[in-house]
């Protein structure tokens, strides 16, 4: 092997140094995409920031929504945004983690299951407001709910139910597989071992993968507003069967209008969201590292 | 444990055995109701979107070239609304596949546990803003920047609306291609190192085509939520159907003109209320479409190891 150099070994010689300025150059390219990333929200943030804190006040947090940018308050859109929380939580959670566990607990190996899992892959990725019009023919029109709070909960639940089934199946496959073997030889049935050794070790993935998907459902929009959730309510929702509006639709609402004072007012209704989704977020860690901690 | 099973036993068993499958069933059904909703989904959409063609001939609906349904002489095409969606997604993918490329890239191969363990929750906190937001977001800064390096641009337009999508799919972009880039055995890199290769050589020559099924997938998930996003083009590119390739325009998506049809007045039955969901029909065919195209290019194309 004399002569010509093989493609890769001129590194430190005459042909290098344009490998290695390649090489430099590539590598600056790669981390000015990432930080193009964390910029982009940094701005967006701060956009957000300045054009919102001045307008957020104890009036906006308990005001109703109103005609004029000086009264305009977020009463009804956080208090529909709590209700729809909780609610979708109640529908969404038991559901799903059953399902989960069915999947990785109970069903044989065979093709009907691996057709549910393809099709639960494919819900997940089917774009929310196309969820919307699930929840309009059926909740609102076939079941009769019209447009209320629990129409919309009930959409949204449906929307959120692949991505925690998903996170919960991830959960419960990581518990090792030894403890299902000790149960089952102690004598313990199917539900037993699930029930006192698969669930609790599998709980903090399930609630970390509830809570993300649960931030999702608080951020969403279209669905809402095809099953009806409207702009303009000037009351706090007392019933399963009032009508409401959301965080993310009242700030569309306010985006939507052309004075500028609106726009501000949007801002702090943004915050006010994300303080929301902060709460939520840092919870899930919360409750994370507390049950990691009781074991 | 002696002998057979006395009667007390016996029945301690059976209600036993009949609890357990009472359970067994009761998850099942958890699991079925997934089943029940794909059936629901296309039962609505497939029965509307019928009602709507009796009305209203396919030939129309695909071909003709203005889509003014809520007009006194109602114009059926749909084209405008796919080359909107067809622009903000393109301009979007322009956008985020760079980047999150080069960002999975820079996650996997040249950043060390520490940097990636403040990195990646902070892209995970871009996927995680709600979509108003990045409309307001788009409406408030992207456009009047725009406007000044472009005065032409009308204050909706879709450029805006396809950089901000852009953005809030980096993340999806990004986080699969990292799962599938590390998902490459160090051995592959070890070797490639071994023939004195530089770590610029190893990463595109060597780890990105080993991870390409994951990585392909990850481009076509990306547009396939672009295309279903909602809120951010509704609020950044406007309510106008305009059958355009200059994104410097006005146009309405599929998606922005189910909100616009949504808000409006549209009684059961009537004519409007089917094009919502003839409109929905094909997002939900484009969409479900490259999810399953994205799952076969990952089967394809993947390589086994072991």
């Amino acid at each position: 092997m004399n002569g010509e150099p093989s493609p890769l070994s001129g590194a430190s010689s005459g042909h290098g140094r344009r490998r290695r300025v390649a090489g430099t150059v590539f590598a600056i390219a790669c981390a000015a995409a990432t930080m193009v990333g964390v910029v982009a929200l940094v701005v967006l943030l701060a956009d957000v920031l300045i054009d919102g804190l001045p307008r957020l006040d104890a009036a906006f947090l308990t005001n109703f929504a109103s005609r004029f940018p000086e009264r305009a308050g977020v009463k009804a859109a956080l208090a529909g945004s709590i209700w729809i929380l909780v609610l979708t939580a109640l529908f969404a959670f038991p559901v799903s983690v059953a399902a989960a566990i069915y999947l990785e607990e109970y069903a044989p190996q065979n093709r009907w299951t691996r057709l549910i899992q393809l099709n639960i892959a494919n819900l997940a990725g089917v774009p929310s407001i196309v969820y919307g019009m699930l929840g309009l023919a059926v909740f609102v029109r076939a079941l009769a709910f019209d447009r209320s709070i629990i129409a919309g909960a009930l959409t949204l639940s449906l929307l959120i139910l692949p991505v925690i089934i998903i996170a919960s199946q991830e959960a419960v496959r990581a518990v090792p597989d030894s403890l299902r073997q000790a149960a089952y030889g102690l004598g313990a049935t199917r539900w037993q071992v699930v029930s006192s050794q698969v669930l609790p070790m599998a709980m903090p993935g399930i609630l970390t993968g509830t809570i993300l998907a649960l931030s999702r459902a608080v951020g969403e929009t279209a669905p809402l507003i095809m099953v009806g959730a409207v702009g303009f309510i000037a009351f706090t929702p007392t019933g399963l069967g009032d009508p409401f509006t959301v965080l993310p639709l009242q700030i569309y609402n306010w985006i939507s209008r052309p004075q500028a004072e609106f726009q501000e007012i949007a801002a702090a209704g943004i915050l006010v969201l994300l303080t929301l989704l902060l709460a939520m977020n840092a919870g899930a860690i919360l409750l994370r590292n507390r049950y990691q901690r009781d074991r | 444990m002696t002998g057979a099973p006395g009667a007390g036993e016996l029945s301690f068993k059976r209600t036993r055995n009949v609890k357990e499958q009472a359970i067994g069933a009761f998850l099942f059904l958890c699991a079925a109701v997934s089943t029940l909703v794909t059936v629901g989904i296309v039962a609505v959409l497939f029965t509307e979107t019928v009602g709507f063609f009796r009305r209203v001939s396919p030939v129309e609906f695909f071909t003709e070239t203005e889509w003014t349904p809520l007009f006194q002489n109602p114009r059926f095409g749909v084209l405008p609304l796919l080359s909107g969606s067809f622009l903000v997604a393109a301009g979007a993918a322009f956008v985020a596949i760079p980047l999150g490329l080069l960002s999975a890239i820079f996650l996997s191969e040249y950043s060390g546990p520490r940097l990636r363990g403040v990195l990646k929750p902070l892209l995970e906190i871009l996927a995680g803003i709600p979509t108003v937001v990045y409309g307001y977001f788009a409406l408030t800064f992207i456009t009047p920047l725009l406007r000044t390096v472009f005065p032409e641009t009308d204050v909706f337009n879709a450029a805006s609306a396809a950089l901000v999508v852009g953005i809030m799919i980096v993340p999806t972009v990004s986080s699969l291609s990292d799962d599938a880039l590390r998902a490459v055995p160090k051995a592959l890199r070890q070797g490639a190192y071994g023939l004195g290769a530089t770590k610029f050589e190893v990463s595109t020559r060597v780890v990105v085509p080993a991870a390409l099924s994951g990585i392909l997938a990850s481009f076509i998930l990306g547009i396939s939520r672009a295309i279903g996003e909602t809120m951010a083009v509704t609020i950044a590119a406007g309510n106008m159907p305009n059958l355009t390739l200059n994104a410097l325009e006005s146009i309405q998506t599929m998606t922005a003109y189910i909100v616009q049809a949504s808000l409006g007045d549209t009684p059961h039955g009537s004519i409007g209320y089917q094009t919502l969901f003839a409109v929905g029909m094909t997002l939900f065919v484009i969409t479900l479409g490259m999810n399953i195209l994205s799952q076969w290019v990952m089967a394809r194309f993947r390589e086994e190891y072991e």
